[in-house]
């Protein structure tokens, strides 16, 4: 998803001159193909993410479009409050593209995860944030919102190559539909989504229809979306590979609320501070419920319980 | 017009006090470093000027006299300055965009010279011959963001940068050199690979020369060392910890306006503008 990213940048780069690129010092092997082609519109900062978005605050206040780029964690708390006062408090299109969202850098250990950036971020209200699922989805979100005038978010998944999201389409503030069922809906973003279409398939077999909805983007929410697509499904079961209280599951549970659905809710994700143990992404996808077997499992647990 | 010092002190006391609040002290003294840089540096035919001269207020607490320098300028009205604290202000204690002559919001020490240092690596891609001019306090010094910004300044030789910092060596719990002792600080800008130079933060004739001296070395960024004091031209407020944050009494401002007077017919006189 990554290096799809970064080549689309580098052709929306081609189109409009104001487009310029900071690092602070993270891209190996990813950005210089950037670099290579604009010289001059490419600058790594250092290891300085503070400086990285106040510089970029500056730059997009002389009219450029700048797009920070760091692994997520790094790229959003270290330098929170230059992105609350600077980009979300001025409204400048400033883009900070966070990479290795949840687990992606599992050996590298919890200091490298990003766990909490949507739930940290999705505060300021003036800030897009955008979660595409698959990298074509990263690619159409990019060409649709790079030039929107105030500042975006991307939470970027690493190496992930599958392609779930017909047609990667994406549109800010709506789900992608990628299931329709009768018994449980599904809602799912960035990485947890692949896990979740295969859950679906082992819950068929089992006689459960599930629908999927993706949820790319909050600020805005795709409240009315999920609302609709929810209907008269009993259970409603996110998954995010983030802290469900401030991220999809909290906000998906805001939204049945105040949209008066009578759909119970499942939450799956970060739910306790006893993280587990370093490892790769699939080991830890499974130590935190969300592999598909997981997933397919708590499913079968809630509506076994429902029906005992 | 009288001495432009003497009218942002003024200002500075009369809006104040009719406000009732504080932060007269940090004004003050800075109250002759924007007499400087709006009255003899600051190329902007309008706050809207496309190729203007850039100024950001790193210490937005001391907003009061940038407010006071705008309304010298003629770039906010004396209906405007008169809201200064009141209800639905565009002029708060620390200044926010949106009102004409403000770049950015401030207020959050550490942050204005990384805004700046982007503006101006913008202009310098731009070809731009426009300059940032950056306040900061002396108390800024405690922020590792700040260092970050002066790094990379250096390393991209932005010498369309001028930093005027406010040495008054003092903040908010006591003297700087107490809370967090990095003097000499001129030796860690030097190593940070900025131009420096020392100046009485009082003298407007010696702060232009000394901005006007520095902006014709292309190699680097530039840091004046505005030696200042805290609360300066008000007698009992120079150097009083307690004129940080506190309003004045009624005597106390009558005293505050006599004094000021004494102060503006010894500085600044005959700097043209840039």
């Amino acid at each position: 998803m990554r290096d799809s990213f970064i080549k689309t940048l580098i052709d929306l780069a081609h189109k409009d001159k104001r487009i310029v690129l900071l690092t602070a010092d993270l891209g190996y092997t990813v950005l210089e193909s950037f670099r290579d082609v604009f010289p001059g519109r490419f600058f790594n900062v250092g290891v300085a993410e503070q400086n990285m978005v106040g510089v970029a605050t500056g730059m997009a206040m002389q009219g450029l479009i700048p797009f920070v780029y760091s692994i997520g964690n790094f790229a959003a708390f270290r330098p929170f409050e230059f992105i609350r006062n600077g980009p979300a408090g001025h409204g400048l299109p400033v883009r900070i593209i966070g990479v290795g969202a949840g687990v992606d850098y599992g050996t590298a250990g919890k200091s490298h995860w990003t766990l909490e950036d949507v739930g940290v971020l999705r505060n300021l209200l003036g800030l897009h944030i955008v979660v595409p699922a698959d990298l074509f989805q990263a690619q159409s979100a990019l060409k649709k919102t790079w030039d929107l005038p105030g500042p975006v978010y991307y939470r970027i998944g690493k190496g992930d190559k599958s392609a779930l999201i017909p047609e990667g389409s994406f549109d800010l503030g709506r789900i992608n539909v990628l299931a329709r069922g009768e018994d449980v809906l599904f809602v799912s973003m960035g990485s947890a989504v692949k896990e979740v279409v295969n859950a679906v398939e082992l819950l068929r077999k089992d006689g459960i229809s599930c629908g999927v909805a993706a949820v790319s983007s909050f600020n805005p929410f795709p409240n009315a979306d999920l609302v609709r697509v929810m209907g008269k499904v009993r259970w409603v079961v996110t998954v995010e590979d983030h802290v469900v209280n401030t991220g999809l599951g909290g906000a998906v549970a805001q939204a049945m609320v105040c949209g008066l659905s009578k759909a119970r809710l499942l939450s799956l994700g970060v739910t306790s501070a006893d993280l587990p143990k370093s490892g790769s992404k699939k080991y830890l996808y499974e130590q935190m419920g969300l592999s598909s077997n997981k997933i397919a499992s708590a499913v079968r647990q809630i509506l076994n319980r429902e029906r005992g | 017009m009288k001495d432009l010092a003497y009218q942002i002190r003024r200002i500075i006391l009369e809006q104040s006090f009719r406000a009732g609040v504080g932060h007269i002290g940090s004004a003050l003294s800075i109250a002759d470093i924007l007499a400087s840089v709006y009255g003899d540096v600051l190329r902007a035919r309008s706050p809207r000027d496309k190729e203007r001269d850039v100024f950001i207020l790193s210490k937005g607490h001391a907003a009061l006299a940038l407010y006071a320098a705008l309304y010298c300028r003629g770039w906010l009205s004396k209906k405007n300055l008169g809201t200064y604290c009141g209800d639905g202000t565009c002029l708060g204690v620390h200044p926010e965009h949106g009102l004409p002559g403000i770049e950015c919001s401030t207020g959050s020490l550490g942050q204005g010279l990384s805004m700046g240092v982007g503006m101006a690596l913008a202009l310098k891609m731009k070809r731009s011959k426009a300059r940032v001019f950056i306040v900061i306090s002396d108390a800024e010094y405690n922020e590792g963001s700040l260092w970050e910004a002066a790094m990379f300044a250096a390393h991209h030789q932005l010498s369309n940068i001028c930093v005027i910092a406010d040495n008054n060596g003092q903040q908010a719990f006591g003297y700087t050199r107490d809370v967090l002792n990095v003097a000499p600080v001129e030796n860690i800008w030097k190593a940070f690979g900025w131009g420096v130079y020392s100046v009485d933060g009082h003298d407007r004739l010696a702060i232009t020369r000394t901005i006007r001296k520095s902006l014709k070395v292309k190699n680097s960024p530039h840091v004046i060392i505005a030696n200042t004091q805290l609360g300066y031209g008000v007698s009992y407020m120079q150097r009083q910890i307690k004129w940080h944050y506190w309003p004045m009494s009624d005597k106390e401002y009558g005293l505050a306006l006599e004094d000021i007077k004494k102060v503006g017919l010894k500085k600044s006189h005959g700097i043209g503008r840039a």
